[in-house]
């Protein structure tokens, strides 16, 4: 990264963060992250505002949904995966020994590209979460936890009559929101979503994108996202990975308007990517 | 750049119809036909091999499930039975049921004489064919001094008999009258017209085959020369003499045992002949004639058991008792409930599955016990949590190679280990579920770890995105989806384990035990170790048990993988 982007990276961050005056939820700092020898992120700083919807975008390898893990230390499982520097959530340092990083998965859910409900019952797949983290007391509260999710995921009109049934069995969509379901049973702050409409079609999208917008209002989205439109039509911040640096990052109106970095210009007209 | 690729291409492509095109699909077909028929070929020769395995055992197997048994009027004498008169249970138990059952015996084949005949009747009944009978009477007294009926176990020559493996036998009735001499004794039998004739012709048929083979065995001593030359001289003696009386037609012959014995069924008794001419018959009384009168044409019958007496266990005289109690409706066949329900016995009729079935469950209760939780929480261990450096891969390595070690390795180790250095007692099952357990620990840790490497990630991924713990990742979502592999690994494993002798050798469970085990160290066998010896012991009747032996080993094996099947579809769940 040159020194001229970084000076306007700094100017950016001492604005206010998001359009509503809200602090940020997600800070990062000097992120590095190698995997065995390989640099894959380097020197990432960001900041992720609370309630908004912030998309990553870039071409395939530069290390966004590398960074996107960083966030639930869903690399930890990678055992030749070594991440540097700093990324706190509400001034948490989440890489602090001292914190438990089940209780921080808790937090941070997560949605990946593939759908992958659990291959019980679409109650167990949302009630499962909270099960595990003592969530609800009694057997009438977690029903209670299913219903509201499943609604909160748009998903109950659909299959409230059959949450008995095997989570696998509905449509590549539905089981999108199932998931969505189930991460939101838990009760994050901070939902990543990894490409989390690349195996959907047009119309399943869209309804993954109206849900992803109610969402924003509650908590503080991540998305990965290779569609621009998609990032264009979910989002309010933006951030552009490239070959492993963060190149720049902003609202989404103004990235997709007038890009500062001509690496960003160059992708997001589709010269390169 | 994209360019060059494209001209670098040659510019051909495929045509419909062209000659070397047709030719092309037509050899590809050819070849698809082939490898078609080549599997098809191959399944084919496989399934007639196991139809004519299945098919063998099965034949040779099933008349071990029935057993013939003497059906009689039993008069239970008290003083016999119960000389002190006290109904004592226990001198109830050890009194003399033999005495009883030969009385009972001698009636129903009446007139008898001399010791051998007698051996030779009460030799028809097993050793155990009183165990019945004393059970009856210890538990119900009152039956003492009134006559019961009971079934009493044939012994396995008579019953091997009666299943029809010995002998065939023919009757020809008598075409004119007979007249015997005396009714019991070495007697003459006078028949009216020519009755013996055809029989004496076989008898010469069959000393004319004689005279063939020793002509083949003169050929050979006369080929090897000098050194054989007296022999050559005997055997030319023995075919002039055989000759001669092949030659001549009408002359009386004599009847030795590598012929078929010749019978003549006359008022109501049974004479084995020694010699025949035509018209006459000189032989002894097997079983005494009512009278000396003359027996009119169709009343009397010349009796033929076709194998000769030399070649088979039932000698003439216990084929004639046989026949007789068969004829009067003594003998009865049943489902053979001793085979399931009693221990290994050195009389085939006695002799039961149950101690080495019993032992083989015993032993697969240990080995399943032990094998399944230590090679399941190896592998998810080794899969899961276990540091990848060169210790986790050295043990990896291991594992492989354990899975290829001889089982008799590990028959040694259990008589080194648990044997010798434990003190465990020998041939135990629970010293051969411990050594099996060990054969089998290999195999399901690796069929474990390739189940659980056959979970899609994305579910463990899912898991721990919710925030599930490892461990809870593990054993919430891998393991349940991992179980219908690991269930089949298992199954193998145990199966495997079921068919394997070698290793119960070196502990001593390769033995003769009568006893049903009742615990895990008592001593005991198993079902393929039981096999063997049955299969290695020279009467013919456990022939036929060996291969129910089989038969039952196969039950098991099937129900038990009847019962994988089942769980794995009560498991198996897609995602």
């Amino acid at each position: 990264m040159d020194m001229s982007a970084a000076t306007r990276m700094e100017a950016e961050r001492s604005a206010p963060v998001t359009a509503q005056g809200l602090p940020a939820k997600v800070v990062a700092r000097d992120v590095n992250v190698f995997y065995g020898e390989k640099h894959a992120l380097k020197h990432v700083d960001v900041d992720i505002p609370d309630r908004g919807v912030t998309a990553f975008i870039g071409p395939s390898g530069c290390g966004k949904s590398t960074f996107l893990r960083c966030i639930n230390r869903m690399n930890d499982t990678i055992a030749s995966c070594k991440v540097t520097g700093k990324i706190t959530i509400d001034n948490r340092d989440i890489y602090d020994p001292s914190l438990d990083v089940v209780q921080l998965r808790a937090r941070v859910g997560m949605v990946f590209q593939k759908p992958n409900p659990f291959p019980k019952s679409i109650f167990d797949n949302v009630a499962y979460g909270p099960k595990i983290h003592g969530l609800a007391r009694t057997k009438s509260e977690l029903e209670a936890i299913v219903t509201a999710s499943l609604e909160k995921a748009g998903l109950w009109s659909e299959v409230k009559d059959r949450l008995g049934d095997s989570g696998t069995g509905l449509s590549g969509g539905q089981q999108q929101r199932l998931c969505i379901a189930r991460a939101i049973a838990v009760n994050p702050d901070v939902i990543l979503m990894d490409e989390p409409c690349s195996a959907l079609d047009p119309i399943a999208t869209a309804k993954v994108e109206t849900l992803i917008d109610e969402l924003r209002a509650n908590y503080c989205i991540i998305i990965v996202t290779h569609s621009m439109q998609q990032a264009a039509r979910v989002s309010q911040r933006t951030a552009f990975f490239h070959l492993g640096t963060l190149v720049e990052e902003g609202p989404t109106e103004r990235i997709f308007s007038t890009p500062r970095d001509q690496r960003t210009q160059d992708y997001i007209t589709g010269r390169t990517g | 750049m994209t360019d060059l690729t494209v001209t670098s291409v040659p510019s051909r492509s495929v045509q419909f119809d062209s000659a070397e095109m047709t030719a092309r699909v037509k050899r590809r077909y050819r070849s698809e036909r082939r490898f078609k028929a080549l599997g098809g070929g191959a399944l084919l020769l496989t399934a007639v091999f196991v139809l004519a395995v299945l098919l063998d055992i099965a034949f040779k197997g099933l008349p071990a499930f029935t057993q013939h048994y003497l059906v009689l009027d039993v008069p239970v004498k008290a003083e016999i039975v119960d000389p002190k008169g006290a109904r004592n249970p226990d001198d109830l138990r050890s009194a003399d049921y033999f005495a009883v059952m030969r009385e009972a015996l001698t009636a129903a084949v009446p007139g008898i004489e001399g010791r051998v005949a007698k051996k030779k009747l009460t030799g028809l009944l097993s050793s155990g064919a009183g165990n019945d009978l004393r059970d009856r009477i210890a538990a119900d007294p009152s039956l003492i001094g009134t006559t019961v009926k009971v079934p009493l176990l044939l012994s396995d020559g008579a019953d091997l008999y009666l299943k029809g493996q010995q002998t065939a036998v023919s009757t020809i009735p008598g075409r004119g009258t007979a007249t015997p001499s005396d009714t019991k004794g070495d007697i003459t039998i006078l028949a009216s017209a020519n009755d013996f004739a055809d029989d004496l012709v076989a008898v010469k048929k069959t000393l004319a085959a004689r005279i063939e083979d020793l002509q083949v065995r003169l050929q050979r001593a006369e080929a090897r020369g000098e050194s054989q030359a007296s022999e050559a001289a005997s055997l030319k003696e023995e075919i002039v003499a055989l000759a001669a009386r092949v030659d001549q037609p009408a002359v009386a012959e004599n009847l030795d045992e590598k012929m078929p014995s010749l019978l003549v069924s006359i008022n109501g008794g049974l004479v084995k002949l020694n010699t025949i001419s035509n018209d006459s018959a000189t032989g002894t009384v097997i079983l005494p004639l009512n009278t000396i009168d003359e027996a009119r044409p169709l009343d009397w019958s010349v009796v033929t058991y076709a194998k000769p007496e030399s070649n088979r266990k039932t000698s003439d005289i216990e084929v004639a008792y046989l026949e007789k109690l068969k004829a009067d409706g003594n003998v009865e066949s049943r489902f053979n409930t001793i085979f399931f329900t009693h221990g290994d016995s050195r009389e085939a009729e006695q002799a039961g599955i149950l101690g080495s079935l019993v032992g083989s469950v015993l032993m697969l209760i240990v080995t399943l016990s032990l094998a399944l939780p230590f090679g399941v929480l190896a592998a998810v261990y080794l899969e899961e949590f276990a540091p990848k450096n060169k210790f986790t891969n050295l043990i990896e390595i291991n594992i492989n190679n354990l899975a290829a070690v001889p089982s008799i390795v590990f028959g040694l180790l259990g008589l080194a280990v648990f044997l010798n250095f434990f003190g465990l007692p020998r041939s135990a099952p629970l010293v051969g579920g411990l050594v099996l357990a060990l054969m089998v620990l290999p195999t399901i840790i690796i069929a474990a770890r390739a189940s659980m490497k056959a979970v899609p990630p994305s579910i463990k991924e899912a898991a721990l995105g919710v925030g599930a713990s490892h461990q809870q990742a593990i054993f919430h979502h891998v393991l349940p989806l991992a179980t219908p592999g690991i269930m089949t690994g298992t199954i193998i494993g145990m199966a495997h384990a079921l068919g394997e002798t070698a290793p119960l050798l070196m502990i001593g469970m390769l033995a003769f035990i009568v006893d049903v085990p009742q615990g895990l160290t008592d001593p005991a066998t198993a079902l393929p170790a039981q096999i063997y010896i049955w299969s290695d012991l020279p009467e013919q009747a456990f022939e036929a048990k060996t291969a129910a032996a089989i038969m039952v080993l196969l039950g098991v094996l099937l129900l038990m993988n009847g019962m994988a099947i089942w769980l794995r579809s009560k498991f198996e769940r897609r995602w």
